[in-house]
This record gives C-alpha cells, structure tokens and sequence, in this order.
C-alpha cells in the first residue's frame, strides 16, 4: 500500500464514517504526523475527502485535472468529478445544477440543512420574518432546556405576536 | 491611501496587547465572512482574466467603504514575498492569499481591526479582530462592512444554503469565528487533551495557533466554529463565547491549583524561561515562543509588573520569520534568525527585573510570626 498524499510506502492505515461512509486512508508515517492522524481529536478525514485542508493557491487548484466526467454546470462548465477532487465548486449556479450530490454531503458537516443566519437586505420580509420566527423557537428551546421559564414565557409572547400579524395581513 | 511602511509600522492594537483591559487568556478574537458574486466563477475556477474583472469591479467597492477611510489597499502582485509573509505574521492576510498572484488584493482599515481580501478562496473574505474575548464586536465590525457593500453588490444568496461559498464547508452564514487563548495552566497540568477533547464533541474546531496540525507551539490554541449552515450567527457566538469563557475558566482554576500543588516546580519553569530569553544568544523559534508563553503566565501570576504583558505579546509578532527578515533588512538563513532573534528578545527584555516567585508564600510567612508572638 502507497501513501495517499506522497506514495510512499504507507505504514498508518485510517478508517473513519464520513457521511455515513466508511473512508479508508493510507498515509506513511511522515505525513500521518504531519497531518495530526495519531491524535485522534486533531484529524478529520473529512477535511481530506471534501479537501477542507488542501492548501493551494486559488486560480491553480483545478489547473491540473485531466478529469472529465458527468454533466457539466451550464454556467461555468465545472463537473461534479472536479469537485470530487478539490473540495471546491466552480460557481454560485453549480449549487443548483449538483444540488442533490452537494446537499447529500452537507450532513454531519454543519448543524442543520437550511440556512438560520442573516439574509441580504431587500429579500423578502416574509422570509426575514420566517427567519426571526426560527430564531425565536430557537432561543425558546433553549430557555426551556435551562429551565428559564420567565424568558420562555416572554418569547412565547413574541413568537405569537408574530404569528398573528401574518395571519391578519394575509 | 496607507502605504505598506506606514502599515507595518503602526500595528493594531490587539497585535502588541496595547489595549486596555485584555483578557489575559483570551488574546484576540476574529470572525471571517465569505461573500461571492452571484453567477461569477469562484476564484479558483476562474480564468486570470476573469479574476482581474473581478478585482477590477469589487476594488473600488471594498475602498469605498466608509471603514476603510484613509486604509492600505494592494494588489498582491506588487508585494514581495517577504512582504506578503509579513501581512500573513501579522494575520491580516491568510496563507492562502499569500500564494496568490495577479487578480487578488487585500484592502485593511487604518487601525488595522478589519481587513478584506478579494478574490482568496471566495470572491470576498472579510475579517475583523478585536483583543480579548470579543467575539461579538468583531461581528459587529465585520457586518457593518458587509452591509454597506449588501447596497451595491449583489451576493450569492441561497433560500436554503444561505450564503454561497467556494467550499461547502463555509455555506449559510459564511461565519468563521474563532478566539486565540493562552492555556499553559491546563498544559502544564496535563488537562489540556480532556479540555480540548470536550470542546471538540460540542462541533467545535481546536488547534494549535503557532505551527502546523495539532503541534501547538507557546501554548497557544485556536478555537473556532466548524458549521456554518443551520444556525444564525448569533447562536454561533452565544456558544463560542460561553464555551471559551469555560475553557478560561478551566485554565484559571488549573493555575491557581499548580501554584497550591507544586510552586516550586511554577517558580522554576518561568525562572528558567526568564533565565534563557534574557541570555540566550542562539533561539530559535519553538523555543523562544514556549519561554514566552511561560513568562506571561509569570506576569499574570504576579511574579512580574503587568507592563511585561505587553513585551511578550509584541514579541510574539517580533520574533516570527519575516518579521525578523524586514527588520534586518535582508533575507537570513535559519541560523542567523535564531541569533537575531535572541537579539531582539535580550534587547527587549533587558530592563525586565527577576522574578519574584515566592511573594505569595512569603507574604503569608511574614503574617505568621506576629501570631506566634502573641502566642509567646
């Protein structure tokens, strides 16, 4: 067996879930030290597969792919393959055209599947208020898990408020 | 505009702990945004031509920002290497960056607290820094920035995915947040792996804050969020801000131990770290940061005057490789950094008196006798 990251002969062998996937990784004893594999709290292999470590200089990452492989984004031509490869997409627009591959890959990187944060100004107010609303349940949730019930009361006041504003302007 | 001498020799507060009021555990605090141009290819996918059309049309956007008033703006392809890697020392551009050439710049306020670089990973990387546990108020800088730039230019924005990054791993908020602390009590204690190993379980990311992977050099971690989607900003912060403020917790009860437990052995680390910084003549690096860390543990344990602090933490700037480069002028093999180094860091400490180690247990001594007196 070969080192994955400099092929030399590989003398470390690491398996971990990635997604619900079973990863396997080579690497020899150099780079398993360098890349912190023998301390098991500092090594994501997550990071390798979805190339969050990689450290390339922007406009050379992909220079070098000979890959070519599955429907290209319309509007800046990348394939799902290149991303396989570097961890990165080619545009905004890839988001829609591999949406089903990327979102597949988002569990177990972040916290939830659907944006709770700031939203640009000029959206929709209906979609700010949505956002609010799961700020509220948010902060709600967790007055309730410390037992806060005062401010669990005052939100649930707010979150009502809310609810029934859109219901008269509808 | 601010030229790159004016730059490097006025460095923002939070760089030399001039500050006031600093949280001696937690030295600074720092929230990166990614921000894209809606339908532009990412930079690492776009044509050189691309990227400078890029540049060309968020540049102007990014100067004009009310912040950026009388602030340092350059493209990266009129900076040396060396100069590059001084801005990298100095945290106000990242590595990343440092590689990249023609179609990318980086625009940093006049103090220095907020700095944007154009066309890195993302089209747009904005970054704010405060001294101390401030996590919020570097946000607050940051958004402020990111609003006013929100009226001209239009983002990559996601119903679902919020805010559209190159790299999947900063989608949604595109918030990296992350504080620098000074745990030496926990390393010295050998707590540190339990503290880190808890921190890691609550979805956050520790590492070292000098050196590469998990080495961590003058005791010196990073802890940041790792996901980005699916909370707001505010949640993201709550639980950053209250899990350092344990960790600080924890260091400071981990201090407080090893001084009752074994001060001998506390006496003799920082005297021995004051004994080698201020005559050694040959340090090189690893070295010199492990004996900084321990004589600013020495200065928050009272054994030296509180305007000590403040050495170690510009030292820490000082001492790093180009930083010593620009100050002597002229590229250095490893060996002579190590000499000037030792140099700088003699100079620098050369009017700092020994320490008093055993102020604590001779107060207390110097209370018992009376006691005995009465007694006698």
């Amino acid at each position: 067996m070969d080192c994955d990251f400099c092929g030399s002969k590989a003398t470390v062998f690491l398996t971990q879930l990635v997604e619900g996937e079973m990863k396997k990784l080579c690497l020899c004893e150099k780079c398993a030290t360098e890349k912190g594999v023998t301390d098991p709290t500092g090594f994501s292999l997550a990071d390798e597969v979805l190339g969050g470590s990689k450290v390339a200089a922007p406009g050379q990452l992909v220079a070098a792919t000979p890959v070519e492989q599955g429907p290209e984004c319309p509007n800046c031509g990348f394939t799902f393959a290149k991303f396989q490869q570097v961890g990165r997409l080619g545009c905004s627009i890839c988001y829609d055209t591999f949406r089903d591959d990327i979102v597949r890959r988002l569990k177990g990187m972040h916290k939830g599947m659907t944006h709770a944060g700031r939203v640009p100004e000029g959206l929709m107010a209906a979609y700010e208020r949505e956002q609010r609303l799961g700020r509220l349940n948010e902060r709600l949730a967790e007055a309730i898990a410390s037992e806060n019930y005062e401010e669990a009361a005052g939100l649930r006041d707010e979150i009502n408020e809310i609810e029934a504003a859109e219901v008269v302007e509808s | 505009m601010m030229r790159f001498s004016t730059l490097i020799k006025h460095p923002a507060d939070w760089m030399t702990g001039e500050s006031e009021d600093v949280d001696t555990i937690v030295l600074t605090s720092r929230i990166r945004l990614a921000r894209n141009l809606r339908g532009e290819p990412f930079p690492g996918w776009a044509t050189k031509e691309r990227r400078v059309e890029i540049l060309e049309r968020l540049k102007p956007e990014v100067e004009g920002l009310s912040q950026m008033k009388d602030g340092f703006s350059q493209e990266l392809d009129g900076l040396s290497s060396l100069q590059k890697q001084v801005l990298v020392e100095r945290h106000l551009i990242s590595r990343e960056q440092a590689a990249c050439g023609e179609g990318s710049a980086a625009v940093v306020n006049r103090k220095q607290t907020l700095s944007l670089m154009i066309n890195e990973e993302d089209h747009l990387r904005m970054q704010a820094i405060r001294p101390g546990l401030a996590l919020t108020e570097a946000y607050g800088i940051v958004s402020e920035a990111d609003q006013e730039l929100e009226e001209s230019v239009e983002f990559a924005f996601d119903h679902d995915l919020g805010y559209i990054s190159a790299c999947p791993t900063n989608l949604g908020t595109g918030m990296r947040a992350s504080s620098m602390l000074h745990l030496p009590g926990l390393v010295l204690s050998d707590q540190i792996g339990q503290v880190l190993q808890a921190v890691g379980k609550l979805q956050l990311a520790v590492r070292g804050f000098f050196g590469e992977g998990t080495e961590s050099l003058g005791n010196l971690f990073q802890i940041s969020n790792q996901s980005t989607l699916g909370e707001s900003e505010e949640t993201i912060l709550r639980r950053l801000e209250r899990v350092i403020g344990q960790v600080a917790g924890h260091e400071r009860n981990a201090r407080g131990k090893l001084l009752e437990d074994d001060p001998e052995m506390v006496f003799d680390r920082v005297g021995r770290a004051y004994g080698t910084l201020r005559h050694a003549h040959i340090i090189p690096s690893k070295e010199a940061l492990n004996h900084l860390s321990l004589l600013r543990l020495g200065v928050e344990l009272g054994f030296f005057s509180v305007e000590t602090l403040r050495i170690c933490d510009a030292l820490l700037m000082e001492i790093q490789p180009a930083h010593l480069q620009l100050h002597a002028g002229t590229k250095l093999t490893p060996e002579q950094r190590d000499a000037i180094r030792a140099e700088i860091i003699r100079t620098r400490l050369q009017s700092l008196d020994a320490p008093v180690m055993n102020k604590h247990t001779a107060d207390e001594k110097r209370a018992d006798p009376p006691e005995d007196l009465t007694e006698l």
